[in-house]
């Protein structure tokens, strides 16, 4: 009798938040992670992600039964024959300079690339009508996406998830560099979450402390994965990512000292009951090769080593599902505080290197030149890039005049992807495989020419400038490190949303600032301007034609004229000439 | 002498001088005017605003085929005719003012065939209604009613008229011809339509005053539905909840929907909604020691859990949301309570036109200590039956009050017998075309009004087939095809509403008069103030011309 009931107890304990129900198995799972990394400037960066897995054959329509799942982006997925969706929505840019390679970076404004199942016959229109449909899932302006900034990359994007063909035509990109990200976007995307924002990491999420950030990115990123090993069977997987960087340096008095609460004005109590796994990474590892210099508090249960992007790193691990962190104080208020004086702070921490930039030159409104640089900042190895620039149609690239140079010498791209532009039908596509030389800067220029534009075409406010979307560096980058081959479901989630192909390089992608270029910019009332002159004129001319017709002419009597004619003939007789 | 010559060159000159000022008002007038109102014109392509009026009428005639069958021994002895014979029956359904419905039924009177004699010699109503089925005209809207013996024990003691799962009837008779036919008719009613609903079908256009309590209840007719079941978990600590909904929706709502795939395209989803709370808190009773939601407080539940449910954006269809409360563990039990203050038998309600809730009380564990969460399994048919009411609820079947004497079989599996099915087109073709017509007359009172929309050859020739298809809904409703009738109205609303909502319609809506002024002003001036001037002066002179020969004399 006891033995049974310890047995029970057993399964009661086994039968926790989220696990496997006896009986039925769940086929969806969410883990959820929050990854706090000190930026080397001092800002920190919290990167959350959830990740919700349902093994399920989503696209065929079969399917309409969701659970943790949203039923907006299942539909969708299934109605529109979407293979892959990525829309990141942007507000700010990534500081590579001052804050290190990014975890996860997108463009400012909004960004969405699609790969659309094989089976879609006019992918055209099934782009049209997903980004209508998003742009009122999101609140975005993503309507705003047609033909004049679309582009079918042909090597820049690759399906992240499993793919049986990898057939461009099936692709579409585009960027709205303009659009303003704020709550308003938030709110829904929060909403997909299984938790909302009512338990779990997501209490965090508070518009007000979000947006008062120097970064903000939220993305979400579908795609087919292996269900298993074996890959035999297809699971989907929904990852919600968001990225935001606080410069709690500035804000906090000259202090690298940071808090959960300081950042979010909130703590954490729990982890969302249906998560699987819910934990939080504090970046640890030590900076300059020195001793470490930092503490975090509480002290953590586990640490995890990992390589990420080429450097080995140490995390201190929370796991909010593990009974023990909450007994001790009700709360998790995370807080790292740096143990040297500020003296120490004051030295310059080793300069990061920006890989890429991004600027237009030349002057007048007729002509300008972009020029891109690239920086290989890799001590011994030389690897290839992929560059995507989309320039919109009425910025006129001039091909002939592209060059690419490194340590002073020209360097020919491997492959060169050029898609001249329609006007106003399609922009700019110029993809490009540049061999990136070690420890060099590329300087990539193209010329062009600024496009008068229709007088309807032009935005509202026309003097701000025209946005050229960021163009986009894609690369297999060397590591320094040999990595091992981790399996994904049992890393952390910010290690596995790019596929690693093998130990000895990881795959980034980075973009440019996105460029503001001033257009010849008319009075914009010339138009009325224009139909009163050619009024006037018509009137004139038609004026002294119908004057000329229409008067009727006497034979004027001959008389002894006026005053002036009088005095014009008393000089004449004067002078002996016949008078008038 | 060259003073007269000189006058009478001057004359001439003056005379060219009118040429030219008339000959120049006239190009104005025969080359200007036109060349311009071509140019500027809006394309308007012809519209049929006369059939349009006249569909706005609503000129309804909707014809039941009821063919009423005698068995031996059932014959009324004051028949006017030998069987079989044909009859007429009409009757008017007043909708407002200007509208009203004339409902004919067309009867024909026969005696039973060898084959349907030998289906009414069965042991019950079930069995004949079964056996009966194969020899009944099979056509949507055409009823059959068999007339037994008084003394038949077809149909159980105290029962008067059996319906059937079909389209076929049995009853008694007795009473001579006039009792049959009352209860002939109300019976014919109650398998197609009666006056309540159509008036619910057209409630648009039926004044307030005269509408029942469940006319706006019903959905709109639509061309496609989607049902979505939702189950709120408001308290995910410590209840899990499963639901079985995938078996659940093949086995009983599956059927259903196959049956009205006639009517409409049915799509079915579900999804399970963590931490979505009603919007308001409930009272605790101390006597039962539970939590109370009065029937006042009701509308004030679904507001934000809407929020959370999902717009369909990959569709236009209207939603039919049902959702499964499972209410948290501190407000649990939780009752619904009527406006009496009695708690509701199924502790659930619907809200018109938009779908039901059902709250799904957690059994409390036996002992308090018990760990959380709790796992719960949902008992699926408990919910399905009062989903599945609710369904026939919202889509206007649910059944009237009848006398006790009728016996109506209950659908069965299926969920919807066949002159239900019948009923609810008739309702919904009625609607359509009501539809159609408050949908074109509001397109030509709008185009009417504002002159600046192009009416493009497309939108033009959607709103002819709209017209004709509506036409001819109304024409085979007067000949009693209603199947035919129904889909002719669905074409009729998709054309409408395709010419209605063309995007083509706005293009040119925003041109204002002063800026087309401010355009024209500089070149129509000073072009139409010289002619105008000399056209004035030439009339004065002609007056002046006039009045000088009588100064003469």
């Amino acid at each position: 009798m006891a033995a049974a009931a310890a047995a029970l107890l057993l399964l009661l304990a086994a039968a926790g938040p989220g696990r496997a129900v006896p009986g039925r198995a769940r086929r969806d799972a969410l883990r959820e992670e929050l990854l706090l990394s000190p930026l080397p400037n001092g800002d920190v960066a919290a990167a959350f992600q959830f990740r919700t897995r349902w093994d399920a054959d989503l696209p065929r329509g079969a399917v309409s039964h969701y659970r943790l799942f949203p039923k907006a982006l299942g539909r969708l997925v299934a109605a529109l024959g979407v293979q892959e969706l990525h829309l990141a929505l942007t507000q700010g840019f990534w500081r590579t300079r001052t804050w290190g390679q990014p975890p996860l970076q997108a463009p400012a404004g909004a960004e969405l690339w699609v790969w659309f199942q094989p089976t879609v016959t006019d992918v055209d229109k099934a782009w049209k009508e997903l980004s209508n449909i998003l742009s009122g899932i999101f609140c975005a302006s993503l309507n705003f996406i047609d033909s004049t900034n679309t582009v079918t990359p042909t090597a820049s994007f690759k399906p992240l998830g499993l793919a049986n063909g990898t057939d461009h035509h099936l692709l579409r990109y585009a960027v709205l560099p303009r659009e303003v990200v704020c709550t308003e976007n938030l709110t829904p995307w929060k909403k997909l979450l299984p938790c909302g924002s009512k338990a779990g990491l997501a209490v965090l999420l508070k518009a007000e402390r979000l947006f008062h950030s120097s970064y903000h990115s939220q993305a979400v990123h579908i795609r087919p994965i292996c269900r298993d090993a074996s890959c035999l069977a297809v699971s989907w997987e929904l990852r919600q990512t968001l990225t935001v960087v606080f410069d709690t340096f500035s804000s906090g008095q000259g202090k690298k000292d940071w808090s959960l609460f300081k950042m979010f004005s909130r703590t954490l109590t729990d982890a969302c009951p249906l998560a699987s796994q819910s934990k939080v990474y504090v970046d640890i590892s030590p900076k300059n090769k020195e001793k470490e210099l930092l503490e975090v508090t509480p002290a953590p249960a586990s640490v995890y080593e990992a390589i990420v992007q080429g450097e080995k790193r140490t995390y201190a691990v929370y796991d909010l599902l593990s009974p023990s962190l909450f007994n001790t104080s009700r709360s998790l208020n995370v807080q790292l505080k740096w143990k040297r004086p500020k003296n120490h702070l004051a030295q310059p921490a080793t300069p990061v290197s920006s890989p890429l930039a991004r600027y237009v030159s030349g002057y007048g409104l007729q002509t300008g030149e972009i020029s891109t640089l690239i920086y290989n900042t890799h001590p011994y190895r030389a690897f290839p890039v992929i560059l995507l620039e989309t320039v919109p149609w009425y910025l006129r690239l001039y091909v002939h005049t592209l060059t690419i140079i490194t340590k002073g010498k020209e360097n020919k791209p491997s492959y060169i992807h050029y898609q001249p532009a329609q006007d106003r039908r399609r922009p700019h596509l110029l993809e490009m495989l540049i061999q990136l030389p070690a420890n060099s800067v590329t300087k990539i220029t193209i010329q062009f020419e600024r496009a008068l534009l229709k007088w309807t075409e032009y935005t509202p406010d026309p003097n701000h400038g025209f946005y050229v979307s960021s163009s986009v560096l894609s690369a297999l980058v060397p590591s320094v490190i040999a990595m091992k081959a981790v399996d994904v479901e049992q890393s952390p989630l910010f290690t596995s949303l790019f596929p690693s192909s093998d130990g000895s390089s990881y795959f980034v992608r980075l973009y440019t600032e996105p460029l503001l270029v001033n257009l010849p910019t008319p009075d914009f009332s010339m138009p009325y301007n224009v139909i009163c002159l050619t009024c006037t004129v018509v009137a004139v001319c038609y004026g002294s034609f119908y004057n000329l017709l229409t008067r009727t002419f006497h034979v004027e009597e001959p008389s002894r004229g006026g005053l002036a004619k009088r005095l014009a003939n008393i000089i004449r007789k004067f002078r002996g000439v016949p008078p008038l | 002498m060259a003073a007269a010559a000189a006058a009478a060159a001057d004359e001439a000159e003056r005379a060219r001088g009118r040429r030219a000022a008339l000959s120049f008002a006239a190009i104005a007038v025969v080359l200007g005017l036109p060349l311009w109102w071509r140019t500027t014109e809006t394309y308007r392509a012809a519209l049929p605003y006369a059939d349009i009026d006249g569909l706005g009428q609503l000129p309804f005639q909707l014809a039941v085929p009821v063919a009423v069958v005698f068995a031996p021994g059932a014959v009324p002895g004051d028949l006017p005719k030998a069987l079989p014979f044909r009859d007429v029956q009409e009757m008017e359904i007043s909708v407002n003012l200007r509208t009203s419905i004339t409902s004919r039924y067309e009867m024909i009177y026969r005696s039973t065939t060898a084959q349907e004699e030998a289906a009414l010699h069965v042991a019950t109503a079930q069995e004949a209604d079964a056996a009966l089925r194969p020899l009944q005209d099979a056509s949507l809207g055409a009823l059959t009613m068999y007339v037994v013996p008084e003394t038949s024990s077809l149909l159980p003691q105290g029962i008067s008229v059996y319906v059937g799962k079909h389209r076929g009837a049995l009853v008694r008779a007795g009473g001579g011809l006039a009792a049959l036919r009352t209860r002939l008719r109300q019976l014919t009613q109650v398998m197609s339509f009666t006056a309540s609903s159509i008036a619910a079908a057209l409630s648009d256009r039926v004044p307030d005053g005269q509408l029942g309590p469940d006319a706006r209840r019903h959905l709109k007719s639509s061309l496609g539905y989607e049902i979505t079941f939702s189950l709120l978990n408001p308290d995910p600590k410590s209840h899990v909840v499963d639901w079985d909904i995938e078996d659940a929706v093949s086995r009983y709502v599956q059927p259903v929907l196959d049956k009205l795939s006639l009517v409409a395209n049915f799509s079915v989803d579900s999804q399970i909604l963590y931490y979505a709370v009603l919007g308001v808190t409930p009272r605790f009773d101390k006597e039962s020691s539970s939590f109370l939601l009065s029937a006042h407080s009701l509308p004030h539940v679904i507001n934000p859990v809407e929020a959370r449910l999902g717009s369909s954006a990959a569709s236009l269809y209207p939603v039919l949301n049902f959702l499964l409360y499972v209410p948290e563990r501190s407000h649990s039990p939780l009752y619904i309570q009527d406006k009496d203050g009695a708690p509701v038998s199924t502790n659930a309600f619907h809200s018109p036109r938009w779908g039901g809730i059902m709250v799904y009380n957690v059994e409390a564990p036996a002992s308090p200590q018990a760990s959380l969460p709790l796992h719960v399994d949902v008992d699926m048919v408990r919910v399905m039956e009062v989903f599945l009411a609710q369904l026939r609820l919202l889509f206007g079947l649910s059944r009237e009050e009848l006398p006790p004497e009728f016996l109506l079989e209950s659908p069965g599996s299926e969920g919807l017998a066949d002159w239900e099915l019948d009923r609810l087109l008739w309702a919904h073709t009625v609607e359509n075309i009501a539809t159609v017509s408050t949908t074109l007359t509001s397109l030509a009172q709008l185009l009417d009004k504002i002159g600046n929309i192009v009416i493009k050859d497309d939108v033009a020739s959607e709103v002819y087939q709209a017209v004709a298809s509506a036409q001819s809904a109304m024409a085979r409703l007067a000949k009693g095809h209603l199947h035919s009738a129904f889909q002719a109205s669905k074409e009729a609303v998709t054309s409408s509403e395709r010419a209605f909502f063309d995007p083509s319609l706005l293009h040119l809506l925003y041109f204002p008069d002063d800026q087309k002024f401010a355009i024209y002003i500089p070149l129509f001036l000073p072009m139409a103030v010289p002619i105008l001037l000399s056209l004035a002066k030439i009339v004065r002179e002609t007056r002046q011309r006039k009045k000088e020969p009588t100064k003469m004399d």
